[in-house]
C-alpha cells in the first residue's frame, strides 16, 4: 500500500494466480485449480514433494508451460493480455542448468540483457555490477561449462537479475551446492529482498524456507494444502523435541519434573515439550541432580515435521 | 519503460549477433568444410571429367555447373545452420532464455532465419571465390542472382527451423538433410540440364523445388535456365510464405518448445 498526498493507493500483488489448471497431453493433471497471491516485497516459499506441481506452476508463470485454464497477473498485468510487459517484470532461475555451455559468462549475461531490450552499453554496465555482486566478475571470460556447480547457480541468478525484475522466482536455487555457497546465496537473496525485489522460492531444504521466507504455501498433488505465514505455520506444531548433551552420566535419571525423558546413551537424552509447556522445570531438575548441560539442540527441523504432516493429511 | 518496438529491435539484433558469432567461432566446422568439398567438385569437373563431357547448354561444363554448386552450398548451409543451432538450443535448454523474455515469436523466427541466411551467403561467397580459380564467372542479372540467393537461403533456413522444432534427437536433425535434401539437390539439375532427361524423368524433376532455385540462379549468372525464371521465383516466394506461416503458427502453439 502506498500513500500519495492524501490518496491511498493499493499496489497490486506481485503475483496473483487464480484457479490455475494444467493437464498435460498424457492426461496427467499437474495443477487442479490453484489460487495464490504473493504480495509485493514478500519472500515467499512454495513447498511440496516431488511431482506436486511446483515446477509446473513456475513454468506457467514464466510461460514455458502452457496453462489449461486460469489467470495470472504480475503486478496487476495480465499475462494473457500484455504478454511482453508481464514478462519484463519477472526473472526466473530454473531448477536445471539451462545456459549455453559453450558461451562465456559475459556473453550469457549480455545476450539475456538483449532479449529484454537492454542495449549493449547499458547491458555491459549492468553485467559488471551484477557479476561483481555474485562474485563472478573475475570469471566473466570463462566458458560457462568450466564453472563449478556453485558458480553455475550464481550465473543463473545473475542472468535472471540483469533486467532488474520486480519479481524473482527461484526453483530450487541451492540444489546440489555446498553449505558455504548456500549460505552466501541466502545472504545475497535476503539483501535483494530487502532492496525491494519480491522473491518466490521453491526448495527441498526446509531449513532454507524457514530461514528466508515470511510466507509459505504448500502444494501437493496439484492443490494448495496450506497457505499462511511462516510464523503461524510453525505455531501449529504441537510439540517439539530437544536433545541434551550432558557432561556427567545420566544413568540414574528417569524423569524430569512432568517431562518424560528418553535416554539415548549414558550422556545424552531427549525431551519432548508440548505446546504451552516450557523447559524451566527440566533445567531445575537437572540442577538439583547436579547434572551439567554441555549443549542442547532441536531434534529435527520443525518445518519438516509440519510439512510431512500436511502432505500426509492430503494423501 | 522503453517502447515495445525498441525492445524487439534490440532482441532481434541480439539473436542475429549470437547466431553469427556462433558459426564464426566454429569456422572449422561451419565455413571450411563446404569450401573444401566444393573445391574438390571443381577440381574433379574442371580438370578430369569436365573436358571429356564437353559443353552443356552452350557453356563449358565447369561453367555450367558452377552456379549449381554455389547454390547447393547455400542450400545445405542455411538449412544446417538453423537446424543445428535451434536444436542445440532446445537440447541444452538455453532456448528458454529467449522464451521467458519479452521477445515476440516473429522476432525469434526472424533472428534465426537471418542467422541461417548470413551463413548461406557467407558460404556462397566463399564457394564463388573458389570457383573463380577454376572458371570465369560473370553475373547476367544482379537482381535475379541476389533475389534467388536471399529467397533460397531464407526458404531453407525456415526448413531447418521446422526440422529443429520437431526433432527430439540428433538423429532427427540428420534424417532430412541426408535422405531428403541431398537427393533432391543432386537430382535438382546441379550437374546436368533437365532437357537431357527422358520425358518421364523430366516431368518428375518438375516436382523438385530445388530444380527451380538452381535454374533461377544459373539464369542470374549465365543467362540460361531450363525453367521459366518468373515461375521459379514465384514458386520460391510461395514456399517462403507458406513455411513462414507454418513456423509462426507452430511458435504460437508452442509445439516442441512449451509443454
Amino acid at each position: 500500500m502506498t500513500f500519495v498526498s492524501n490518496i491511498m493507493i493499493f499496489n497490486p500483488p506481485a503475483l496473483q494466480m487464480t484457479n490455475l489448471r494444467k493437464t498435460y497431453r498424457g492426461r496427467v493433471t499437474a495443477l487442479r485449480g490453484i489460487s495464490l497471491t504473493v504480495q509485493e516485497g514478500d519472500f515467499f516459499a512454495l513447498l511440496g514433494p516431488n511431482g506436486a506441481g511446483k515446477s509446473t506452476a513456475i513454468g506457467i508463470i514464466s510461460s514455458l508451460v502452457l496453462k489449461t485454464a486460469g489467470e495470472i497477473k504480475i503486478f496487476g498485468v495480465d499475462v494473457d493480455k500484455e504478454f511482453s510487459r508481464a514478462k519484463s517484470l519477472i526473472g526466473v532461475v530454473p531448477q536445471e542448468i539451462n545456459f549455453n555451455q559453450f558461451e562465456t559468462v559475459n556473453d550469457i549475461i549480455l545476450n539475456q540483457a538483449g532479449y529484454y531490450g537492454i542495449d549493449r552499453p547499458d547491458a555491459q554496465k549492468r553485467a559488471e555490477k551484477i557479476l561483481k555482486q555474485t562474485q563472478l566478475w573475475d570469471r566473466r571470460d570463462e566458458i560457462s561449462r568450466n564453472l563449478s556447480g556453485g558458480m553455475k547457480r550464481r550465473l543463473m541468478i545473475s542472468r535472471a537479475l540483469i533486467h532488474e525484475p520486480r519479481l524473482l522466482i527461484l526453483d530450487e536455487p541451492t540444489a546440489g551446492v555446498d553449505i558455504e555457497v548456500r549460505r552466501s546465496m541466502w545472504k545475497f537473496l535476503t539483501d535483494l529482498n530487502k532492496s525491494g525485489t519480491t522473491i518466490i522460492l521453491t526448495t527441498h531444504y526446509l531449513e532454507e524456507a524457514e530461514s528466508l521466507c515470511r510466507n509459505i504455501a504448500i502444494i501437493d498433488k496439484g492443490k494448495i494444502v496450506e497457505n499462511t505465514s511462516m510464523q503461524l505455520l510453525l505455531r501449529k506444531l504441537g510439540a517439539e523435541s530437544f536433545i541434551f548433551d550432558c557432561t556427567s552420566s545420566i544413568s540414574t535419571l528417569s524423569k524430569l519434573g512432568d517431562h518424560q525423558i528418553r535416554k539415548l546413551d549414558d550422556h545424552r537424552f531427549e525431551v519432548t515439550v508440548n505446546q504451552g509447556e516450557n523447559l524451566n522445570t527440566v533445567f531445575e531438575e537437572l540442577s538439583k541432580s547436579g547434572i551439567k548441560i554441555q549443549s542442547m539442540r532441536n531434534k529435527s527441523n520443525r518445518l519438516e515435521e509440519l510439512f510431512l504432516g500436511l502432505v500426509a493429511e492430503s494423501a | 519503460m522503453q517502447s515495445l518496438k525498441k525492445t524487439q529491435w534490440i532482441g532481434l539484433k541480439t539473436i542475429i549477433r549470437k547466431e553469427i558469432t556462433r558459426f564464426s567461432r566454429i569456422w572449422m566446422q561451419t565455413l571450411l568444410p563446404p569450401a573444401i568439398t566444393m573445391s574438390l567438385y571443381f577440381i574433379l569437373f574442371s580438370t578430369i571429367l569436365g573436358p571429356r563431357i564437353g559443353e552443356m547448354a552452350g557453356f563449358d561444363y565447369i561453367q555450367f555447373i558452377a552456379p549449381g554448386i554455389i547454390m547447393m552450398s547455400v542450400i545445405t548451409n542455411s538449412y544446417s545452420n538453423v537446424v543445428s543451432s535451434f536444436f542445440g538450443a532446445k537440447f541444452q535448454r538455453h532456448i528458454e532464455e529467449i522464451l521467458v523474455a519479452p521477445v515476440s515469436n516473429e522476432i525469434i523466427l526472424l533472428g534465426y532465419i537471418v542467422g541461417g541466411v548470413c551463413r548461406g551467403i557467407a558460404i556462397g561467397f566463399l564457394v564463388t571465390l573458389v570457383a573463380l580459380f577454376f572458371t570465369d564467372l560473370s553475373i547476367h542479372s544482379y537482381t535475379v542472382t541476389f533475389a534467388v540467393v536471399l529467397l533460397t537461403s531464407t526458404l531453407f533456413s525456415l526448413g531447418g527451423f521446422l526440422n529443429a522444432v520437431f526433432a527430439r534427437s540428433f538423429d532427427d536433425i540428420s534424417i532430412v538433410p541426408t535422405f531428403i535434401l541431398a537427393p533432391m539437390t543432386y537430382l535438382g539439375g546441379v550437374f546436368y540440364s533437365v532437357d537431357l532427361l527422358p520425358s518421364f524423368w523430366y516431368q518428375v524433376s518438375l516436382f523438385n523445388p530445388i530444380l527451380y532455385m538452381v535454374n533461377a540462379f544459373r539464369y542470374g549468372m549465365l543467362g540460361h535456365s531450363d525453367i521459366n525464371v518468373t515461375y521459379a521465383l514465384l514458386a520460391i516466394v510461395t514456399f517462403v510464405v507458406l513455411l513462414t506461416t507454418i513456423c509462426l503458427d507452430i511458435l504460437k502453439r508452442g509445439t516442441g518448445l512449451r509443454t
